[in-house]
């Protein structure tokens, strides 16, 4: 009886440990996620102040007018997952070369080049691009060399262009760390076995690399769905994402209550596709799939 | 064989019939460094070949040699008669068993194993995959663990699951990369002992890489003893015991006592060495060694079973040519056989070993105890000292 006392009161102590060592994280999450969310939900059914900001009300109409954002939505929703898609096709032969074709004495050399852009600023970068892209860049080298007027600047393409500089590095980590894990004595067993490299590349060593994809893509992707910067440079109010829709609700028609409801259907709708893509990607690994 | 056709091998030269592996002056040369170096033998069908080396003598690159994970620099390498330079690995009849096991971790069990089978082409029918299978789970004793994960599996159970999955082609040689280095010495004895069962029944030409001269002993046909790339004896365990060509084959299988010096005489049959301290020790060569010339450096061998022990108030005319006196250092019960290390002033530490029914082990010496030891002339070798 004494001795599961004492055993109880141990498993109390460490309990209270636990608790004391969580506190910080929690409050942190408690103060600044779940709190501000919660204002978030309460501003989405209330409705316009007539001076702009917020008024208490009971309605849904803020969501039944998101239609009206449609635009906002669509671009997210189809240049995130192509932008998404063109960094992992980028960033894999590079994560491949570097993780295995390198040789260990260049590779830190070729792996800080790849982190060599986050030294300046994003914004100064994306800037750089609006220039690149912008008259009297690359569509005058273009159009000097004889193909013709093209316009790059506040398209999607160019919008998309500057994503997947952007993001590629994001992309490329995680990817390499999982070619670099990879024991290469797998690829000879499969050799040995009778595939041929192709082959063990499908069989062996793109499965095995899945968890550096997954991670890679969803750290692109949250990103992605939430960008402002980009659009708002290189697609020139005419590229737009639900990024630059909430800045323009919140910050120049001052309707709190719909850009709230805005807010509140990007936050849904990045948790439906992340689930449904870890759906999807569950039976790569059970055991080896974590978030970084 | 089957399998050189379900690998897409060349048909085998009928003339090689009976040799499934054979090097001809290989080299594979790292940069300066040669890995392998003018290595030539043949290992004959169906038979357990062991390579015995400290590691860096080459014996697992002349493994992947075999395998097609490496190039020959020079020199020809044969599989069942079939030339295999240029050929890559997936195209050889042979499977291999890593060192690690290397198993895939994001396959089960079956799939491990069945591996193999799905790069055939024509690609074999999910029955018959299923079939075969099972089959390869009852060969190695792991019936129903298919839907196991490897991570899940015990070091002996994934063994067990390379080994099957190495069979499962039906290969013409199965290479084994130290196989049972990872494992407890309990359960490579065990494994050892399944090795050589399974060898038997399957029938196939087994290559094994070993440090460990114990497992190379006991489970090969043929040995090859090798050193900094070259091979410096090819026989049987017993060959290699009886008749090693040096002092280095003689040190690496089994033990011996060594008495260095330099050839003091020597005639057809056999050589004197005088040692350091000015003694005169004669020996018969070994039957695979080479004649000694006088002045250069010899060695005799003397294998600790062939010392006889005696108490020193008896003469031990009859026991030994060479009769020394001395002190046991230790004595180690083994069982069937005790061992005794002995300190005698002339010749340094001498080991010595009795088996159960002899005198000396029933007598049992004890540590400190003075007594007489010595050696028949003609049962030590006299050996190049290399």
């Amino acid at each position: 009886m004494a001795k599961a006392a004492t055993s109880d009161d141990s498993a109390k102590r460490r309990r209270r440990w636990t608790a004391l060592l969580l506190a910080p994280a929690g409050l942190w999450f408690l103060a600044l996620l779940v709190m501000p969310l919660a204002v978030v939900v309460v501003f989405s059914l209330g409705e316009r102040a007539p001076a702009g900001g917020y008024a208490p009300a009971l309605s849904l109409a803020n969501y039944l007018n998101l239609p009206a954002r449609w635009t906002a939505f669509r671009n997210t929703l189809v240049l995130a997952p192509i932008g998404t898609l063109v960094c992992l096709l980028a960033a894999y032969p590079l994560a491949y070369f570097l993780a295995v074709r390198t040789s260990p004495r260049y590779r830190l050399l070729l792996l800080i080049l790849v982190i060599v852009p986050f030294w300046t600023s994003f914004l100064i970068r994306t800037y750089a691009w609006m220039f690149i892209l912008g008259g009297r860049g690359l569509p005058a080298l273009f159009e000097w060399i004889g193909f013709g007027e093209i316009r790059l600047i506040n398209t999607p393409l160019s919008v998309l262009i500057g994503i997947v500089y952007g993001y590629l590095p994001l992309m490329v980590f995680p990817i390499f760390v999982s070619l670099e894990r990879l024991d290469k004595r797998l690829l000879e067993a499969a050799a040995d076995l009778g595939s041929t490299p192709w082959r063990s590349f499908r069989q062996v060593t793109l499965p095995l690399s899945a968890p550096g994809v997954i991670t890679g893509c969803m750290l692109v992707f949250i990103l992605l769905m939430g960008e402002y910067l980009i659009p708002q440079l290189l697609g020139g109010g005419k590229v737009f994402f639900i990024g630059n829709a909430l800045v323009d609700l919140f910050l120049q028609s001052r309707n709190w209550p719909y850009g709230s409801a805005v807010a509140m259907s990007l936050v849904i709708l990045m948790l439906a596709t992340v689930t449904l893509y870890l759906r999807l990607t569950r039976r790569y690994g059970g055991r080896d799939v974590s978030l970084l | 064989m089957a399998a050189a056709m379900t690998q897409q091998a060349p048909e085998p030269r009928a003339e090689a019939a009976g040799i499934d592996v054979r090097f001809r002056g290989v080299s594979k040369r790292f940069g300066a460094v040669a890995a392998v170096d003018d290595v030539s033998f043949e290992i004959p069908r169906g038979s357990f070949h062991s390579f015995l080396g400290p590691s860096g003598c080459g014996k697992t690159t002349s493994l992947r040699l075999i395998a097609g994970f490496e190039q020959p620099s020079e020199g020809e390498v044969e599989i069942a008669g079939v030339p295999m330079v240029g050929v890559p690995a997936y195209r050889r009849p042979v499977n291999m068993v890593f060192q690690h096991y290397a198993l895939f971790p994001h396959l089960d069990v079956f799939a491990n194993i069945a591996f193999g089978l799905k790069q055939l082409r024509p690609r074999p029918s999910a029955a018959e995959i299923g079939r075969r299978v099972g089959e390869a789970l009852e060969l190695v004793r792991l019936p129903g663990m298919g839907s196991r994960r490897a991570w899940e599996l015990s070091g002996g159970q994934q063994q067990r699951v390379a080994l099957a999955r190495a069979l499962i082609n039906r290969p013409t040689v199965l290479l084994l990369d130290e196989p049972l280095a990872a494992l407890d010495r309990k359960l490579r004895r065990d494994m050892q002992m399944e090795l050589q069962n399974l060898q038997r029944e399957v029938g196939i030409t087994f290559v094994l890489v070993t440090h460990d001269q114990e497992e190379a002993l006991s489970m090969s046909d043929t040995i090859g003893i090798m050193r900094d790339g070259r091979i410096e004896q090819f026989g049987s365990p017993s060959e290699l015991y009886d008749a090693p060509v040096n002092r280095y084959v003689a040190d690496f299988v089994g033990e011996s006592n060594f008495f260095a010096g330099a050839v003091a005489a020597a005639d057809a049959d056999g050589a004197t060495i005088r040692t350091a301290q000015g003694l005169e020790i004669a020996a018969p060569y070994s039957p695979r060694g080479r004649k000694l010339a006088v002045g250069s450096a010899g060695v005799i061998a003397v294998r600790p079973e062939i010392v006889a022990l005696w108490d020193p108030a008896e003469s031990g005319q009859a026991l030994a040519d060479y009769r020394f006196r001395g002190r046991v250092r230790n004595r180690i019960y083994l069982g069937d056989q005790t061992e005794f290390s002995v300190a005698v002033p002339e010749l340094g530490e001498i080991l010595v070993r009795a088996p159960k029914g002899s005198a000396a082990g029933a007598a049992g010496f004890a540590a400190g105890t003075e007594i007489a030891l010595g050696w028949r002339r003609e049962r030590a070798l006299a050996l190049a000292d290399g």
